[in-house]
């Protein structure tokens, strides 16, 4: 797999591809990112979606981004936690030395170059353009490969027959499934149902959604304000989704 | 040669003698034809005869633009056929809601093809409660005035 190694060439023709560059005077450029998405046309590589998570605003006793999640997606389980879907939960920890607690969302961190989508045998695992990573569920086998790959434990298998699904977010059996980043309500222009019950529901602003290429967007201006991590960063994914506060 | 002709002459006189014996088939007899429900709209978004024969090929093409490229409520949408052709059907769902299930079904059981589509994707319209019959209407025409501007656009 020399060529999966060989990432900075592969991010310099990717870069080459999806930047227009202008000259504007000897050893000045002004770099901007590709076309925006046409009217009816297809997305593409100008936005880059992501989510920041500030962790110091979450409760461990909130659940509220699950269960809204849970609602607008239609993932309801059968009350059997080993194998039922899981698309976002909430992760407690607790600081070994100090004690501090820490409680956060976990789900599809939406990866620059997702590990799920290098192994998948069939191309079912893919990110879109616009940096959104997802199944497509009509080419998908449900080999479980990219469950294996995935660092956060964010996809889960469908083991029973499904009944009661949205009309945006089809599910069956046999097929994987993740957070999707709501894309529906995204390519309509709104926001995750996550972070809407998180301003709205629970009042508390923990999330922010955005366009992480836009500097002016709001996501680009809390993480230019607080110190923002990835979970794993030594592994080196470029996630979209950012946490700060542990 | 001449042999052979008057052959095939009499093998047609002798076919045409035998369709006129033999009545056609008369309703009841063997498995019946379909007759799915008509749809709401005023068209559909091609005509008939090439819905009957591409539609899943019109679905196919416009899946991949829409999970891969975003591109939503163009043409050839699953969500455009449950909102014209659902039809509530005692046998399905106990007749509480429109699905697609019905329509659909009438042909594919009778052609003997399975219908996988609704495995995943539901089949249910989503009807808003208490709707009156004059705000149906005025959803069901801006439903049709939006179709048909697609179709002038051509996607």
């Amino acid at each position: 797999m020399s060529t999966c190694t060989d990432t900075t060439r592969r991010r310099f023709l990717a870069g080459a591809a999806g930047l227009a560059a202008t000259t504007l005077a000897p050893g000045v450029m002004l770099i901007t990112a590709g076309p925006a998405r046409a009217a009816g046309g297809p997305v593409t590589n100008a936005r880059r979606w992501g989510l920041l998570i500030d962790t110091t605003k979450c409760d461990a006793g909130c659940d509220d981004c699950v269960v809204a999640c849970r609602t607008e997606n239609g993932w309801q389980g059968h009350d059997r936690p080993a194998t039922d879907s899981q698309w976002i939960r909430k992760v407690d920890l607790t600081d070994q030395v100090t004690g501090a607690k820490t409680s956060l969302p976990v789900m599809c961190q939406h990866c620059e170059t997702p590990p799920c989508v290098d192994v998948c045998p069939t191309g079912a695992s893919f990110k879109r353009a616009d940096g959104i990573v997802l199944v497509d569920k009509h080419i998908c086998i449900g080999c479980r490969y990219c469950m294996m790959a995935c660092p956060y434990k964010a996809r889960s298998f469908v083991h029973e027959t499904t009944h009661g699904q949205k009309p945006h977010a089809p599910r069956g059996k046999g097929t994987v499934e993740a957070c999707t980043l709501c894309v529906h309500r995204v390519d309509a222009g709104g926001t995750p149902a996550c972070v809407e019950a998180c301003a709205e529901k629970a009042g508390r602003e923990a999330m922010v959604f955005g366009d992480l290429n836009d500097p002016n967007s709001d996501i680009s201006k809390v993480a230019g304000r607080l110190v923002a991590t990835r979970i794993r960063a030594d592994l080196g994914l470029n996630q979209g989704v950012l946490y700060h506060g542990f | 040669m001449w042999r052979s002709t008057g052959f095939l002459s009499i093998l047609a006189l002798a076919m045409v003698l035998l369709a006129g014996a033999v009545p056609p088939a008369a309703a009841g007899d063997g498995v019946p034809l379909p007759h799915p429900a008509k749809g709401k709209g005023l068209q559909c978004v091609e005509p008939v005869d090439a819905m009957r024969r591409y539609h899943m090929k019109y679905l196919m093409h416009q899946r991949d633009d829409t999970v891969h490229g975003g591109i939503r409520g163009a043409k050839y949408s699953l969500q455009g056929c449950i909102d014209c052709h659902a039809v509530a059907d005692p046998k399905v769902m106990n007749g509480e809601k429109r699905t697609l299930k019905p329509f659909c079904g009438a042909c594919h059981e009778y052609a003997g093809v399975t219908l996988d589509c609704f495995q995943c994707h539901s089949p249910v319209a989503e009807d808003k409660p208490n709707l009156s019959q004059a705000d149906a209407q005025a959803v069901r025409e801006a439903h049709q005035q939006a179709l048909k501007s697609r179709i002038q656009q051509g996607n």
